[in-house]
């Protein structure tokens, strides 16, 4: 099994105190008091709540609904009941709470009814479904939906799979266990995706420095018959990058503007193939995931975790050493600080790391950048980021990207390496979620522009239509009165002239023969009437600062005018009795 | 003399048909750049920069009619687009920058009159007459125009707290620690 | 032009590539319009910051320059030179040049809006450009034939190009620099633009080897 490797460049080689939580097995950590489970923990779309508080729910059972394609479906790490469905703490740099059920275990464990899928005989779309439905995402630290992951571009067949077993992080050694102890079932579930994808060869890549997880899982292989070719790769950071480690192994190198399915090739994490295999082979959801404790504690390990165990909890089993003054999620290189135990495993937690002064030094104060290049030695995806920093930190956020600020993958390698200490990683952070905020602002403007411009069009028809309206109602007034008036001429001029005015509701008030609907419309004609004239007496006449001559003549034509109007009203008054003769 | 002027008005006449011509050939119908600005402003449609609303307001920046800093919905980042778009120097807000704000109704005082919904540019509050309404929080593009009509004044602003979806990674900042 | 041009006049009846090289040279790079003989200041400090303005401005100028040259030496030559008439050169300079800027000011407008928006009053302003009535008038100083105002006239405005783009250039990061608060915007650029300018200087000689 020879396999010609390629390299990637940049890339550091860390210390990476895997030793001590790889001494123990795989630990099953106790059920803990509470268990918080976050609706929301994979990319793409929330989960719907599918549990009411005080409901009783059993081990496996689905809480929260997959909200789309994109989205994957929650379940209950065990059985108990719902006390609450609420905002909670989220595993997040954050700390910002997030729609979270509250499980109250009553330690039966009991499963509920598990089907295993015979996922041979079944349509791809239904596995890819029930995939989804079973919450299975990308284990790596990514939460990608595995399912969207699993459809083959349409013009370009799948030639490589790549299982990845690398596990670069320093301290990490979750997927090293798994390896060593499932191998098997991560060979099975990668033969799943191999079928799913119809992927012509399946290469397993796995980091040098893990010989016992090599050897183990080519005795898988060979045991299963299958063909699937396990790599070992040069032990490099970020080695274990989806991109790095495909680059390594197939040579291609997927561009930031495509998939890596339109080249050929998919990624998957071993801990991902494990569990679309317990998914489909024995009907269990993911309600757990292996975690690796370790760092400043006395019990390094690594547990296998019911999804919502408060963090507290998880780290108890560790017995934390005094000194410990913070904990990191994920790796040291990757990873962020976790503002509140109080938060829970998630599907995302792959590591736990106690800190501690010796342990992770503060990091000196940040130094001016001295452009010695060394960022862009080691940076995997070849980029500048000196010069990123730069229109980072200035926040010229068009340059960054001009600079291909979001071919970043964010590890860490240039913070690294700094001789200033400069946090580089933080500016491109910065830098990604300001562009995406104003994005996103960018795209609800529009929407308001688009909301704003229909409302218009639609005020614009509407008065059209009413205007329509009226003038036919007008017409069809006057055309009504006209067998009855044909010697009164001057009334029905009036009331052509479309604007029905007071003028020509009074004879159909005086008229004799009152019929109901004249009726109504004479209500509706005065009330009319009564608006303008509501509306006349706010609107400003603009005759406030007039000298006295105006004044005077805008006297005398309102004179003039109450006096016309004193003349045609009797006028108008006889009309009814002309019509009635 | 008179060679001078003849020859100063020979030249003055080619050049002038020149132009002429050339103002007909090349004659700009229309205003792109209204398009470009609309494009930046934040489209409150809220009327506060005096324009009834964004279109006018760009149209009116691009004719130079109006100020750049006149926007306070867009805040000093949109006057920095705008500068930068147009060529003109940065300028502070004519008034103060406020935090992004939506309208809650306050349900229980709500009497259904309905002047709030005529009254919102970019139909973001559903009810009937007679009926509860309510604003649709995300389209909602804190204008404040639904605040004056309110007869019972149950409409009120309520800054945009953060929460998992708007949060953004904070600049770094370096600590200044007092030396041992 | 001093120098270097008056040793062209030993030369002047030998006109080769070399010769019309030296003149875009010495245009170009040694007696810059703008860094060395410090001409069109205006538009160099009010258009350079940003590098895509810097880059239309560049090539508007470049073209009113070029063709004003010509267009000056054609007037000079037939109209002014036979009737007596060169105490008018100043004037009438002027009257083509601002011609000339208004047909490009027409055609910029309809070709590309935000450029015309962008160069604002600077695009109208290249008539008063001093660089832009500097060059024809040194080349009636010169005695430069056609060709060699052409040359001369497309040269300086290349000059001016480049270093305007260079210049845009360097503001663009200066931009994201730690310049103390009294020292940012014109202040540090013309800071800049005197280390370029003593930069620029290093050209002068370049015409020894001729």
């Amino acid at each position: 099994m020879l396999q010609h490797l390629f390299g990637f460049k940049g890339g550091v080689k860390p210390q990476t105190n895997k030793a001590p939580s790889v001494q123990q097995p795989i630990g099953q950590a106790p059920l803990p008091a509470r268990l918080y489970v976050p609706l929301h923990q994979s990319i793409g779309g929330s989960p719907n709540p599918l549990v009411e508080a005080g409901e009783q729910i059993l081990k496996g059972q689905l809480i929260g609904g997959a909200d789309g394609w994109m989205s994957a479906a929650v379940h209950a790490p065990t059985s108990g009941t719902v006390l609450a469905i609420e905002k909670h703490v989220a595993a997040h740099p954050s700390g910002l709470p997030t729609l979270t059920v509250v499980i109250a275990p009553d330690g039966r464990d009991e499963w509920i009814t598990r089907t295993p899928l015979d996922y041979r005989s079944l349509a791809p779309e239904r596995v890819r479904e029930a995939l989804r439905d079973a919450g299975v995402v990308g284990l790596g630290g990514a939460v990608f939906p595995s399912h969207a992951k699993l459809t083959a571009a349409s013009s370009v067949a799948v030639e490589q799979l790549v299982i990845n077993g690398a596990e670069c992080e320093p301290f990490m050694t979750c997927d090293d266990l798994l390896m060593r102890e499932r191998a098997e079932e991560i060979v099975r579930g990668s033969a799943i995706f191999r079928e799913l994808l119809a992927a012509r060869r399946v290469l397993i890549g796995i980091e040098d420095n893990k010989p016992e997880a090599v050897a183990a899982m080519q005795a898988a292989v060979q045991r299963l018959g299958e063909d699937h070719e396990v790599v070992a790769v040069p032990t490099r950071y970020p080695a274990g990058g989806a991109k790095q480690l495909i680059r390594v192994l197939t040579g291609k190198e997927v561009p930031a503007s495509k998939r890596s399915t339109d080249l050929g090739v998919q990624c998957f994490n071993v801990a991902t193939a494990y569990t679309a295999y317990r998914a489909l082979a024995y009907g269990e959801p993911v309600i757990s995931r292996i975690v690796t404790l370790t760092g400043n504690v006395l019990q390094p390990r690594n547990w296998e975790v019911r999804l919502g165990t408060p963090l507290r909890d998880l780290v108890a089993l560790g017995q934390p050493k005094a000194d410990t003054n913070k904990y990191l999620m994920g790796g040291p290189m990757m990873g962020f600080e976790i503002p509140d135990l109080a938060a829970p495993v998630i599907k995302a937690t792959n590591c736990v790391i106690a800190g501690s002064p010796t342990l992770f030094p503060p990091s000196p104060p940040e130094m001016p950048c001295i452009r010695c290049g060394a960022c862009a030695e080691v940076c995997p995806h070849e980029l500048q980021p000196f010069e990123l920093y730069w229109f980072a930190r200035a926040r010229n956020f068009g340059k960054t990207q001009e600079y291909h600020l979001f071919d970043c993958i964010e590890c860490g390698c240039c913070s690294y390496v700094c001789p200033s200490h400069i946090p580089l990683v933080q500016y491109f952070r910065f830098a990604k979620s300001e562009i995406w905020s104003r994005e996103r602002e960018k795209q609800a403007a529009e929407a308001a522009k688009a909301r704003f411009e229909l409302r218009n069009a639609r005020a614009e028809r509407e008065q059209a239509e009413k205007a329509e309206r009226l003038a036919r109602a007008a017409a069809a007034r006057s055309s009504e009165r006209k067998p009855a008036s044909a010697a009164a001429s001057p009334p029905v001029a009036v009331a052509e002239s479309g604007v029905a005015s007071a003028v020509a509701s009074e004879p159909a008030i005086a008229s004799p023969p009152i019929d109901a609907d004249a009726l109504k419309k004479a209500t509706i004609v005065a009330a009319m009437e009564r608006a303008r004239a509501q509306r006349a007496a706010v609107q400003p006449r603009n005759t406030e600062q007039l000298t006295f001559q105006q004044q005077r003549e805008i006297a005398a034509i309102e004179a003039r005018r109450a006096n016309l109007q004193a003349e045609s009203s009797p006028d108008e008054v006889n009309r009814p009795q002309r019509a009635a003769e | 003399m008179i060679s001078t002027l003849v020859i100063m008005a020979l030249g003055a006449l080619v050049l002038g048909a020149a132009l002429g011509y050339a103002s007909i050939k090349f004659k700009v119908e229309g205003d792109p750049l209204v398009e470009k600005i609309e494009a930046i402003l934040p489209q409150t449609q809220c009327g506060q920069c005096g324009y009834p609303g964004c279109k006018p307001y760009a149209a009116a920046i691009s004719a130079g009619e109006a100020d750049i800093n006149l926007c306070p919905p867009g805040g000093m980042d949109g006057v920095r687009k705008l500068a930068d778009l147009l060529g003109r120097e940065v300028k502070p807000l004519e008034v103060e920058e406020k935090p992004k704000q939506v309208a809650i109704i306050d349900e229980t005082t709500c009497i259904g009159c309905t002047l709030c919904i005529q009254a919102c540019p970019v139909d973001a509050i559903v009810g009937a007459a007679k009926q509860m309404h309510t604003i649709i929080e995300p389209l909602c593009t804190g204008c404040e125009l639904c605040i004056k009509p309110c007869p019972v004044e149950c409409i009120h602003m309520q800054p945009i707290t953060e929460n998992l979806d708007n949060w953004k990674w904070k600049y770094p900042v370096i600590e200044i620690k007092r030396a041992a | 032009m001093g120098r270097f041009v008056s040793r062209q006049r030993h030369f002047q009846g030998k006109r080769n590539m070399t010769h019309y090289l030296f003149i875009i040279v010495g245009a170009v790079l040694v007696n810059n319009v703008v860094l060395v003989k410090i001409l069109g200041l205006c538009p160099f400090t009010g258009v350079s910051k940003k590098l895509e303005t810097a880059f239309g401005m560049g090539a508007a100028t470049t073209f009113v320059l070029t063709v004003a040259t010509g267009a000056s030496y054609v007037i000079d030559h037939y109209l002014l030179m036979p009737f007596g008439l060169e105490y008018l050169r100043t004037l009438s300079f002027i009257f083509t040049i601002a011609a000339i800027v208004q047909l490009t000011e027409m055609v910029i407008q309809k070709t590309s809006p935000l450029l015309h928006q962008v160069l604002g009053i600077y695009l109208p302003l290249i008539t008063t450009n001093c660089a832009v009535l500097g060059v024809p008038l040194l080349n009636v100083a010169n005695k430069h034939d056609f060709v060699e105002s052409l040359l001369f006239g497309a040269g300086c405005a290349i000059g001016f190009s480049l270093v305007l783009v260079l210049f845009a250039g360097i503001r663009e990061r200066v931009e994201g620099a730690d310049v103390p608060t009294h020292f940012r915007g014109t202040a540090i650029a013309m800071v800049t633009a005197g280390l370029m300018s003593l930069a620029f200087m290093g050209f002068a000689g370049l015409d020894k080897y001729q």
